[in-house]
């Protein structure tokens, strides 16, 4: 029997693309009835082709979403649920996988997929940078004050090089101001899920903050309308100080595609007014089964992801393979599980790191708890990218109006999706 | 046996019946080649054109929920209205239309006279004025996109060499009547497509007997008399074709403004377009995407341009009367 996979790391991540190849062999021997049909993608996702194919029905039969898209999934009918075929005994990590990233995945009590990668976010910082400022890089900022402050001492190096960066475009402006709320103690829309809650007094002072940076310390470039992949760039190319990120962006995107050196970045958790992140958007990614999946299908694509994705040791977590392969190792990512299995996976990561974990001992130790993404997340960003674009474009931005207007807007698009 | 000859040769009824019969007959020999060769761009047009408009204005009176799909009566539409963008966007729309119109439409006419009195290098002037045209939209727009950049963009390295104050171009946050940044979004436009609209223009100038104008100017008519008197009558069924071409397609203005503000929709939503709201309505907003407002949206656009093209062939015919 044949399942088809998709996010598949293609030829151009050469390293990753072997590693791939070498756990669907394994797999495959291991159960000689399934034949894995990997399909090779990147990005894993790019939203307006995966609504296209949720329309169309013709998703592969384990397809990877975001956490984001579980209502799209729902909404379109695309969906098995799996409730029935997840237990302890096919999913042996399930009582260990963390609450946030199982109900990514879950409507009511029904089970729709398996979580593959779940985070939380930190300030990224280019240690080179902070050096040449006179900064201490092994202790980042944690307040907006000490952010601001330090944004100042990297932008007198002058060369274009900008002490801190933000997104304002393609949902990512939305994505990283709801992250900077929950940090602040903030929430983006209320308990009950039926009104924005974005308009308070957290919320004003992120955008206080950013506006400071941008137009009284100009310790933001006047580049702005900048979307995800772009700020990877200018960390790469020591040309930013610092910006808002999950771990994976340094091992992921600036080291390997982007050039950066693997010792130059360090962590440190989200700026908050009191220095102590309340929360930190939790976000992640996971694999769903397409509706048309016989029950067979079903139980190769549990063995398969179990095999690939959440089994310390193997797969994924195959962490001295990893090493071997010249991967950096030792990043406070992804956080999947507690309990038993988070032990052994850290033992494993430990035994292979290459990364010096001082560079993100203070993101670690911050323990940001993770706060999941809201609901109709990708509308409610969309809705928050022109607030955080203003913020960032116009010296005279009336920072109350705006989160105003948004709130009207967000409060229209919950009562639309009810 | 007489009966049966005459069973045998009905034609022979009427002579006139028969030559008609005949001719008929030739017809339909004719128009089988011709139905032949028609079929396929009728196949071609239901398909991918009249299916999907028809698909269209059912999904607007549509909703879809938990993969059951289900008459929605008028409420998408009541969705778009109430949305504020909706307004915003038509607004934007038409201010890069009229923009458009301005720049986009005088602009190719007055390089066509140029190219058309020019006697040197014809073809490698009208050869370079093509050229845009050639260049793939994204590969245009992100050229333009580095020439706007605020911080390393030519555009204002330009005028911090000539000790001017520079510009946010496209990431201006004015919305004023004309903003900066849909008259970033309308340069690059029409340094895209005006490539187009001036080859034909200069096509049709060339069509212009050259008798004219020396009778014009035997009458003392100048440069500007001559192409009041002699040029915009000429091509007047050029120009009004080309107005109306251009309108549609300024109106369907989607990717111009989505490249140059990286998938967004500029400052304030200043350079966010119908199709724009369109595209974000059916794929944006990811979790909350919703194809039956975006059918509805695009109802509202074709019928608008459905009214504004029949009004304005309908005043030509008027005025051509």
């Amino acid at each position: 029997m044949t399942i088809s996979v998709d996010c598949a790391p293609p030829a151009s991540a050469p390293q990753q693309h072997k590693e791939w190849l070498e756990d669907v062999a394994l797999f495959e021997k291991q159960n000689p009835n399934i034949t894995v049909n990997s399909i090779f993608e990147n990005p894993c996702e790019v939203p307006a082709s995966f609504t296209a194919m949720l329309k169309a029905g013709n998703e592969p039969n384990v397809f990877y979403t975001y956490f984001t898209d579980r209502n799209q999934v729902l909404d379109a009918g695309q969906a098995a649920d799996i409730t029935s075929y997840v237990n302890a005994k096919t999913v042996p990590a399930l009582k260990d996988i963390v609450p946030t990233a199982l109900a990514a995945v879950t409507a009511g009590k029904t089970l729709y997929g398996l979580p593959t990668v779940n985070y939380t976010q930190g300030l990224i910082i280019n240690r080179v940078l902070f050096k040449q400022a006179g900064l201490n890089p092994d202790q980042p900022p944690t307040t907006w004050a000490e952010v601001e402050q330090d944004a100042k001492a990297i932008t007198k190096l002058g060369h274009g090089i900008f002490g801190y960066g933000d997104y304002s475009a393609g949902n990512n402006g939305g994505w990283h101001f709801s992250s900077e709320i929950d940090a602040e103690g903030g929430h983006m829309i209320n308990s009950a899920g039926t009104g924005a809650a974005f308009n308070s007094d957290e919320g004003k002072a992120v955008l206080q903050a950013l506006h400071q940076m941008r137009f009284v310390d100009h310790s933001m470039s006047p580049t702005q309308q900048l979307a995800w992949g772009t700020l990877q760039k200018q960390m790469a190319a020591n040309k930013l100080g610092m910006y808002i990120a999950a771990p994976d962006d340094i091992y992921n995107v600036i080291v390997p595609q982007d050039g950066g050196n693997i010792n130059d970045y360090g962590m440190g958790p989200l700026p908050s007014t009191s220095g102590t992140p309340a929360g930190s958007l939790s976000g992640g990614n996971d694999y769903m089964f397409a509706k048309r999946d016989t029950p067979a299908q079903i139980e190769a694509g549990i063995k398969w992801l179990v095999f690939e994705n959440l089994t310390p040791g193997v797969g994924f977590y195959n962490y001295a393979r990893q090493k071997a392969d010249g991967f950096p190792v030792g990043f406070p990512e992804p956080q999947m599980f507690t309990g038993a299995t988070e032990a052994k996976q850290q033992q494993l990561m430990t035994k292979s790191a290459t990364v010096n974990p001082a560079y993100f001992s203070t993101f670690a130790s911050a323990h940001e708890l993770a706060m999941g993404e809201p609901a109709d997340a990708q509308a409610v960003y969309k809705t928050l990218d022109p607030v955080m674009l203003e913020v960032l474009t116009n010296p005279n931005a009336n920072i109350s109006q705006l989160l105003s207007t948004a709130t009207g807007q967000v409060n229209q698009i919950l009562a639309n999706s009810g | 046996m007489a009966d049966l000859a005459t069973l045998r040769k009905p034609a022979a009824l009427s002579p006139a019946r028969s030559r008609a019969g005949d001719r008929l007959a030739a017809r339909a020999r004719r128009n089988v080649s011709a139905h032949g060769f028609l079929i396929g761009a009728v196949l071609c047009f239901g398909f991918f054109s009249w299916y999907p408009i028809c698909r269209e204005i059912v999904m607007s009176f549509q909703k879809s929920r938990l993969g059951v799909t289900s008459w929605a009566g008028l409420s998408n539409y009541e969705r778009i209205f109430r949305d504020p963008t909706f307004w915003t966007a038509w607004k934007n729309t038409l201010e890069f239309t009229v923009l458009a119109l301005i720049i986009g439409y005088a602009v190719p006419f007055f390089v066509a006279i140029l190219l058309n009195e020019l006697r040197h290098a014809k073809g490698y002037l009208r050869c370079l004025v093509y050229l845009p045209v050639m260049l793939p939209p994204t590969s245009a727009l992100l050229l333009f996109a580095y020439f706007y950049d605020p911080s390393y963009g030519l555009f204002n390295d330009v005028l911090r060499h000539l000790h001017l104050p520079v510009s946010q171009w496209v990431q201006s946050p004015g919305t004023g009547l004309p903003s900066m940044a849909m008259i970033s979004v309308v340069i690059a436009a029409t340094w895209m497509n005006m490539g187009g609209a001036t080859l034909i223009y200069l096509a049709a100038l060339q069509n212009i007997p050259g008798e004219l104008y020396d009778a014009a100017e035997l009458d003392g008519a100048g440069l500007f008399r001559k192409i009041r008197h002699v040029t915009i009558p000429q091509t007047r069924l050029i120009l009004s074709m080309l107005l109306l071409l251009q309108i549609v397609a300024t109106m369907q203005m989607f990717v111009e403004a989505f490249i140059l503000t990286n998938g967004g929709a500029g400052v304030n939503n200043n350079t966010l377009s119908v199709v724009n709201l369109i595209y974000q309505y059916a794929f944006a907003l990811s979790g909350a995407s919703n194809y039956n407002s975006a059918s509805a949206l695009g109802v509202v656009l074709m019928l608008v341009l459905a009214v504004f093209s029949g009004g304005y062939l309908w005043l030509t015919r008027q005025t051509d009367r």
